[in-house]
């Protein structure tokens, strides 16, 4: 008698979705949505700020005066107008790009899956900060593309670590592909990295003869309304630059872009054409109009206005309430602080803890692919008031508490490995 | 049958609210196919007034862990007088603590592994090294850890030595401040589920647990594809019956009414012993109360319509008999 596994395909997977599992951690996420809980997990933009009848106006016309074209298949490389304006958004960082250069996608998700379809075969390296995003590292898993970290300290990564690396992977034989950086804002680690840094890793890279690819979807929410520039604004050559309106307009659009050197451009085109035949038209277009006819850039200005509050009430809260030696970063702008927490914590193991006191992050491990990041934990203001914020530190300090009582019980520090295991530990997008 | 509202509550804010979400949205779609109007909702602050303005004919609980199985929504629902499926308030208290069931299932001459329920301010307070000490003396290991209360395997962690014990205390207490240290019986895993009908509790078909590791962790649990499932087990027919005796047993000794699911080992001695007992069952695509159902030649939909018509029945006559 043979038994069911409840999966007929089980065997016909490819190796690529070994990692696709359910994961106990994950499942965690869930209590998030609720609003007894306060959600530091998330990465959700606080969209309530958005002028959204006059939007619903902007969509209503749409439909009715361009229904039959916004509505249509469009092109693979995105509409004209758009990548026009998209140059317009990226010369604010110091960028002089032809619109012929961009490549529109849903999403700069898809730019970054699409960059490391056309560059990564299996056992390609990617080199990438450590800690780095996590939606990243799900990428470079799919293709199998296994990621060496970078050291990184508050002003960014470490040029010499980079080149360290590069060193320490050619050494052994290993073929790095690119260097993976969010130079501005970083998520999850909140820094940005210095301008001379960026000359230097753009100067190691281009010698490697290994292309950077510069993620920047957090670039225009600097709080003092400092705009970095661009390692892109510096080296057209070796640099795919990808951009995103998740952050600076609405994540629901599903709208990002890259910009590339032509050849890289050309095979970008192909393989977005490919994976989705083109980006949706009727968001492009809805998005086109919103840079046309609002004050974008006011806008950004609010964001920016309503993130910073929200980070000072976290800083605050953490400076009152977090343990001596729990550490984190002061971000001058995006979404996410740092946290790292007194040798013997684990992040992972104490979710469950922090989910039962109603409060929710991300482990630190979420953004390693190599197991580090136990004692970290990524703690985000993007989305929750000032006042929940607070209060959602102050939960945290209590579990830290509970946690630490446990430990001082049992005379602390085991290695994770020993716990129950949870799992991967990233959240879905739409975890508030 | 006549056509029902069912209200379905799934979520609520346990460690299992998203196999919650996943068991109530199967129940609903099942409930629908037999024509039943059904809404799922979750089980908040806006629950009573929900339930005063549409006043459902009966109600479902799919709500895993937490209030959902430890009494405290039955309680709700018997205040606000909505017949429920499934156990009452203060019987949910007793099969909800782990502990609690496996002394009634002992009493009654069950066998189920040897365990020691401590707190974490046993430790705290009596000195963790000693505690650790004794537990590893009384107990054999590999020891099973679970949550005293909670579903999933959520928190469970195998313990093979007693080096590793402390941390693995450190883990599952995050999951609550009780946990249960239970000698691992090694065997073969089955769980029974129980349903009642006119002629009182009965056993449907065994549903044999293949996991791909030592123990059925989430993962294993929720990952199609990784745990094999036998439907019915490959028990021979006198362990087939003492599984179907031994939940029908917990399903009474228990007090427990309408559905339950009694996880069993039959460990190579050939006794079947009493692990736990699920008094709001899992009903996801790869839970094995379904596998059960159909297993016995069922449909999902019309068992647990059945259990709503058992639940206004027994709504209209506590009505008759006041």
């Amino acid at each position: 008698m043979t038994g069911n596994s409840l999966d007929p395909y089980v065997a016909r997977y490819a190796a690529r979705t070994a990692g696709m599992r359910a994961s106990a951690i994950r499942a965690l996420f869930s209590v998030a949505s609720r609003p007894e809980v306060v959600s530091l997990a998330g990465g959700m933009p606080y969209l309530q700020s958005l002028p959204l009848e006059a939007l619903a106006a902007q969509a209503s016309r749409l439909i009715a005066e361009d229904g039959t074209v916004a509505l249509q298949y469009g092109s693979g490389q995105g509409i004209p107008a758009l990548r026009e304006q998209i140059c317009q958004v990226m010369a604010l960082e110091g960028i002089a790009a032809h619109p012929d250069d961009v490549v529109v996608t849903v999403g700069s998700q898809m730019a970054l899956d699409l960059v490391t379809r056309i560059f990564c075969d299996p056992g390609d390296v990617v080199l990438a900060e450590a800690p780095s995003y996590v939606g990243a590292l799900s990428i470079f898993a799919a293709y199998q593309a296994p990621v060496v970290h970078v050291a990184m300290d508050e002003h960014g990564l470490v040029p010499d670590a980079l080149q360290a690396a590069i060193e320490s992977c050619r050494a052994a034989g290993r073929t790095v592909k690119f260097l993976y950086t969010i130079p501005n804002f970083h998520n999850p680690a909140g820094v940005t990295m210095a301008a001379d840094r960026r000359t230097r890793v753009a100067e190691i890279c281009r010698a490697a003869n290994i292309a950077i690819i510069e993620d920047n979807p957090y670039g225009l929410l600097g709080f003092d309304d400092t705009v970095y520039r661009a390692i892109r604004a510096d080296d057209a050559d070796n640099v795919i630059y990808l951009g995103s309106f998740s952050k600076t307009f609405a994540p629901g659009l599903r709208v990002g872009w890259a910009l590339a050197p032509h050849a890289v451009r050309e095979r970008l085109v192909l393989a977005n054409e490919a994976a989705t035949l083109n980006p949706p038209v009727f968001n492009q277009m809805m998005i086109s109009q919103y840079l046309a006819n609002f004050d974008w850039k006011s806008q950004i200005k609010a964001y920016r206005q309503t993130y910073a509050q929200r980070r000072d009430a976290m800083l605050a809260a953490l400076e009152t309430h977090m343990p001596e030696g729990a550490t984190w970063t002061v971000p001058d702008g995006g979404f996410y602080v740092w946290l790292t927490l007194p040798e013997g914590f684990d992040t992972t193991a104490m979710l469950p803890r922090a989910v039962g006191a109603r409060v929710a992050y991300v482990p630190g491990t979420a953004f390693y692919s190599d197991g580090f990041g136990t004692r970290q934990a990524r703690l985000s203001f993007c989305f929750p008031t000032a006042e929940r914020i607070t209060e959602g530190v102050r939960r945290l300090a209590g579990v830290l508490d509970g946690e630490l009582e446990v430990m001082r019980t049992f005379g602390a520090g085991f290695p994770s490995g020993a716990r129950p295991s949870l799992g991967s530990d990233a959240p879905a997008p739409d975890t508030a | 049958m006549d056509a029902r509202h069912v209200m379905v509550l799934a979520g609520g804010l346990s460690h299992e609210r998203e196999v919650s979400l996943r068991s109530g949205s199967r129940l609903a779609q099942a409930l629908r196919q037999v024509g039943h109007d059904v809404t799922v909702r979750d089980a908040d602050d806006t629950l009573l007034d929900w339930v005063g303005a549409h006043h459902p004919d009966a109600a479902i609980i799919a709500l895993h862990g937490g209030r959902g199985e430890n009494g405290a929504v039955q309680t709700v629902l018997e205040l606000a007088g909505v017949p429920f499926v499934g156990t009452a308030a203060h019987e949910c208290r007793l099969a909800w603590d782990k502990a609690t069931a496996k002394v009634l299932l002992r009493r009654a001459g069950f066998v189920t592994p040897r365990w020691v329920t401590l707190s974490h301010s046993s430790f705290r307070d009596m000195g963790a090294a000693g505690l650790v000490a004794a537990v590893a003396r009384e107990l054999a290991f590999p020891l099973l850890l679970k949550p005293h209360q909670g579903g999933s395997a959520l928190g469970t962690a195998l313990v093979r030595d007693p080096d590793q014990l402390p941390a693995a205390l450190v883990g599952s207490f995050a999951y609550g401040d009780v946990v249960l240290v239970e000698e691992y019986a090694a065997g073969t895993e089955v769980a029974v589920t129980v349903i009642e009908g006119d002629d009182g509790p009965v056993a449907l078909p065994a549903v044999e647990i293949v996991p791909p590791g030592d123990i059925f962790d989430y993962e294993a649990r929720y990952t199609a594809g990784t745990t094999t499932y036998h439907t019915p087990a490959r028990l021979d027919s006198e362990l087939d019956a003492a599984v179907a005796e031994l939940a029908v047993a917990a399903h009474r000794v228990l007090g427990l009414r309408d559905v339950s699911r009694t996880d069993v080992i039959v460990t190579a001695d050939g006794r079947a012993q009493f692990l736990e007992v699920n008094v709001s069952p899992g009903l996801t695509e790869t839970s094995m109360l379904p596998m059960a159902v159909a297993t016995a030649g069922r449909d999902l939909g019309e068992t647990y319509a059945e259990l709503a018509e058992r639940a206004i029945a027994r709504a209209a006559d506590r009505t008759a008999a006041i």
